[in-house]
């Protein structure tokens, strides 16, 4: 998955967006004999005729909905306005319109409603969770206090998760630590250095960030945990998350290297530099925005897992800032642990931990934004 | 100069109407044509008339428009992020920029092929030649889709190298041979006119001098408007020639217009002379 | 006066031998780079080979019958994958009889219709739903989307309760019919990790899209196409290969799932095709459930279902990789 932007291939894109009254077109107007055209890709009857089949279509359902037929719920509803619409605005269309045409508008509204429900998923997930997350939040405790000494059926204004935000980071924290170089160096070895072995290891790393977090946890408890003896801490989350990290980082990094043009190391050569000055002040540095994307997928992957916390750490209710000892507690696995006890005041505790997750990795993404948009400024 | 055409048959089509009758020549006429990408302008005031069953050639240096200019005649231009346009273009008397036209009926109607040969390499030759038939959802049966593709192939002067591989990939062609086939696929719609833009400039010469057949064997059937670098192309192939030159980055415009041996041969502007001439370009 | 070269004959053109050499500073930064490369590859490979070697005091303790026992009971020490197996499967088809269609139409919704200035907005909301941690889809899907999925859970097992995996045990057409029975299924666990699933489909098939030549797109409106015919002629044919594999991603992801099938399911063990019924059970949701608890055996025996969860996975996404690379679309397609 990559985030960097692609090219622009809008040649079904109409123009009326471009609004040319609004550009300063050169040169003066006098001198244009012609008229200026605005050209859209759909009429006022196009426009006319998809709202009006979508409202007369949710008139006649809304009319019999319920009534007539023996079903209630919001799924059916809307199942039922898309199957009216689809039909009254198939017979609308092809009043006017040969058949080609039909077939294209009726595609295009699918498309359009599939990427509605879509994206209206998504915005119910988040929206859902920070509405059922507002009442913990709202207590100052919440976000500087830990559960020591709390039961989790006290009211919310006891206690707080400030001990698995604190873990959470501190265990990040680590996981880049550890990652963000191994990944990396993997990274320039397959882009820079190659070699015989560059298309095993690439086969394998590119296995492995199809590597189940399940079993990335599973892999280290039993090896460091139980076999080793390690205690279930912090530090062996890190480690885990580790696992699950490296992958990703190299494989993003790795596509980022490769796009740097080839023009640049050979400029940097020629000019004498060494394959590691060229690398490490040449190649590195240009592609930085899209090692920088690496970095920040990889982040979010690791700050959301739950499988590997709930395998080599534990949910304790105590602040913890030694990694190496003593069970430290995240935001996932303070969410799953809150909600096994299927206690609303605990379910709610959840929620807020959830919204502080949420939080985290819409500011991640927001920094995404701003990162790769800067460079195409600056381009 | 006209081939000869194979026997009308009829079609029972649905809304699009596709007889393989004999479909007149169109004309076409630009009034005072402007164009913008984003805020640059790139054509100024460009007015030209092309008429019907005649072959018009646009020549001039590069970059001065004339690709732009021949986009506009069948609505691609508007394809392109941020291009305007301004002023008129009449297909017979049917102003094509009119709201109420449906670009899809004009694109049925001014045909085009492009510089660099553009077959759909997930389709057979037979069923490349065909593609503007599905795509305008024009219904066919079997014996009339077989005549179309022997016909048109026939006009492109591509028959005889493809008749036994129709089911091949219509990319396993040489580049003239798919040049050909996008001709051929350009005329299975029947258009108008046929618009095309340095249809040889990344042709070998051999190929290049069998289009250049086949544009003499169209001529007169349908009207062709050719963008070419190649000057002594324009003088085989067209009966009317206009020449298009920018100042210095500015707008493209028409110099001088005419038939073709009047601008080639005694040109009025100087700077048309000093064009066909050689001495610059 | 002009001067004529005279070439010499073949006998005397010989290459020059040239011998590049690295520098130290290179010859070092060589070998780590290597040695990091190897050591991550290695330590991958561990991975790998030490969930499979697990399979061996797995097979000696259980025997065979572990893959065909379909109980989980660790008091009794009667232990087999044959349930999880299913029902992992159940819920990934589940996820991705959902997923693909949206996902599909998504990517061409972004890619042919979506205006401009839209379009990156909606490029980032599908990077967006990828980075969404599960459990918060979990906590979603079992709080806010269940009551409303049963209902439409119910109305399958009432109209199409003749097919059989639509079957459920208890009677729909009640007037009040029984909601425990539709809940914490390994449909509804399906519809949530199809969350997850839509926008890695998404993001392979938005990018191959994306990519469809020009050229071809310019001939199919130039033939009079309208955008659907764009689609048909070009952009499908062309990304063919990233609906394919960015579907088998997709179902990669949805079959190591894990935080979300642990909220929303409810554990039971038996062989069930029954999607809509409450009660499956998958190997990642066993493993988090049981590995507290288990002997070394049962661990073992927990590695070894973890060991077969990651050659299912392994084998899908090579497959995909595969289907990708191979595909005219993959010669710039990043994964």
């Amino acid at each position: 998955m990559t985030i960097a932007e692609r090219p622009n291939h809008d040649l079904a894109v109409p123009l009326d967006e471009s609004d040319g009254a609004a550009l300063d077109l050169e040169p003066t107007r006098d001198e244009i004999r012609g008229k200026r055209r605005r050209v859209r890709a759909t009429t006022l009857d196009d426009r006319l005729e998809l709202a009006g089949s979508a409202l007369s279509a949710l008139c006649v359902i809304g009319l019999i909905y319920g009534h007539l037929l023996p079903l209630n719920g919001a799924l059916g509803f809307l199942v039922l306005w898309y199957l009216a619409f689809v039909g009254i605005y198939a017979v609308v269309v092809s009043v006017s319109n040969p058949r080609p045409i039909v077939i294209d508008r009726l595609v295009t509204a699918t498309l359009l409603i599939a990427s509605v429900i879509v994206v209206a998923a998504l915005a119910s997930a988040v929206i859902y969770t920070f509405v059922k997350g507002w009442q913990a939040l709202t207590n100052v405790r919440f976000l500087t206090h830990d559960m020591s000494a709390i039961s989790p059926t006290a009211p919310l204004s006891q206690g707080g998760i400030l001990h698995a935000i604190v873990g959470t980071l501190i265990e990040i924290a680590i996981a880049i630590a550890i990652s963000l170089p191994l990944g990396l160096a993997t990274a320039v070895y397959l882009s820079e250095v190659g070699g015989r072995f560059a298309n095993i290891v690439r086969t394998v790393i590119e296995a492995m960030t199809a590597l189940p977090e399940i079993l990335a946890g599973l892999f280290i408890y039993v090896v460091m945990v139980v076999g080793l003896g390690f205690p279930k801490s912090g530090f062996s989350v890190s480690v885990a998350m580790s696992v699950t990290m490296i992958p990703i980082i190299a494989r993003t990094s790795e596509v980022a290297l490769r796009i740097v043009p080839s023009g640049l190391r050979e400029a940097s050569n020629a000019l004498g530099g060494t394959e590691w000055r060229t690398t490490m002040r040449v190649v590195l540095p240009t592609a930085s925005a899209g090692l920088a994307t690496a970095l920040i997928l990889s982040i979010a992957r690791g700050i959301g897992e739950t499988a590997i916390p709930l395998l080599v750490s534990g949910a304790s209710s105590f602040m913890n800032t030694n990694p190496f000892s003593n069970p430290m507690n995240s935001l996932p696995l303070f969410i799953y642990d809150a909600y096994v006890t299927h206690e609303p005041i605990a379910i709610e505790r959840a929620f807020g931990a959830a919204s502080v997750l949420l939080i985290m990795v819409l500011g991640l993404f927001v920094v995404l934004r701003l990162l790769t948009r800067d460079r195409k400024g600056t381009r | 100069m006209t081939s000869t055409r194979t026997t009308d048959v009829e079609f029972d089509s649905v809304a699009h109407s596709a007889a393989l009758e004999t479909v007149p020549a169109g004309r076409l006429e630009a009034v005072d044509v402007s164009a913008w990408f984003g805020s640059h302008l790139v054509l100024k005031n460009v007015s030209l008339s092309m008429p019907a069953a005649e072959v018009t050639a646009l020549i001039g240096p590069s970059g001065c428009g004339k690709s732009t200019f021949l986009r506009i005649l069948n609505r691609m231009h508007e394809t392109i992020p941020g291009a305007q346009l301004a002023g008129e273009v009449f297909l017979d008397d049917q102003e094509i920029y009119d709201p109420t036209q449906r670009v899809t009926s004009i694109r049925k109607r001014i045909g085009m092929v492009f510089q660099k040969p553009n077959p759909f390499p997930a389709m057979s030759i037979a069923e490349n030649v065909t593609a503007g038939l599905t795509l305008s959802n024009t219904k066919v049966n079997k014996a009339e889709r077989e005549e179309i593709i022997e016909t048109c192939l026939q006009r492109a002067g591509l028959w005889n190298e493809v008749k036994d591989r129709l089911g091949k990939a219509g990319s396993a062609l040489s580049g003239g041979q798919q040049q050909r086939l996008c001709i051929a696929r350009a005329l299975a719609i029947q258009p108008e006119i046929l618009l095309m833009d340095e249809p040889c400039s990344a042709l070998d010469p051999a190929s290049t001098n069998k289009v250049e057949e086949t544009i003499a064997e169209l001529a007169g059937e349908v009207t062709i408007v050719i963008v070419t670098h190649n000057m002594q192309q324009a003088r085989r192939v067209s009966e009317r020639t206009a020449f298009f030159l920018s100042e210095q980055g500015g707008p493209g415009e028409i110099v001088e217009s005419g038939l073709t041996v009047d601008v080639f041969g005694s040109p009025s502007d100087p700077r048309t002379e000093d064009y066909v001439e050689g001495r610059f370009g | 006066m002009t001067t004529v070269s005279v070439a010499p004959s073949d006998e005397d053109l010989a290459p020059r031998l040239l011998s590049p050499g690295l520098e130290r500073s290179d010859r070092i930064y060589h070998g780590v780079a290597l040695g990091v490369g190897l050591g991550v590859l290695v330590l991958m490979g561990a991975i790998g080979v030490f969930l499979g070697i697990q399979s061996i005091p797995t097979l000696k303790h259980y025997g065979f019958g572990f893959f065909t026992t379909a109980q989980w009971q660790p008091e009794l020490d009667h232990i087999g994958i044959a349930s999880v197996l299913i029902g992992t499967i159940e819920v990934a088809t589940v996820a991705i009889v959902v997923a693909f269609p949206l996902a599909l139409l998504f990517a061409l919704f972004i890619t042919e219709v979506a205006p401009r200035r839209v379009k990156s907005w909606l490029v980032s909301s599908v990077d967006l739903m990828a980075a969404v941690p599960s459990i918060i889809y979990g906590l979603w899907g079992f709080f806010f989307m269940m009551p409303h999925a049963i209902l439409l859970s119910r109305w399958l097992s009432q109209y199409m309760g003749w097919f059989p995996l639509f079957k459920v045990n208890t009677d729909p057409n009640a007037a009040t019919w029984q909601q425990s029975s539709y809940t914490s299924s390994a449909f509804i666990a399906g519809l949530a990790v199809a969350m997850m699933a839509i926008p890695l489909a998404c993001a392979v098939m938005r990018g191959v899209f994306d990519q469809a030549p020009i050229a071809e797109r310019e001939a199919a409106l130039a033939l009079s196409g309208t955008r659907f015919g764009v689609i048909r002629t070009v952009v499908l044919p062309f990304g063919r290969g990233g609906i394919v594999g960015g579907t088998m991603l997709a179902l990669g992801r949805a079959l190591g799932e894990t935080a979300a099938v642990l909220i929303i399911i409810s554990p039971a063990y038996g062989i069930k095709f029954r999607i809509l019924e409450a009660g499956q059970q998958t190997i990642s949701a066993l493993i988090a459930g049981n590995f507290g608890n288990a002997t070394s055996s049962q661990l073992s025996a927990l590695l070894t279902a973890g060991f077969v969860l990651f050659l299912i996975t392994l084998g899908v996404n090579t497959a995909a990789a595969v289907v990708i690379r191979r595909s005219r679309s993959g010669a710039g397609t990043e994964l």
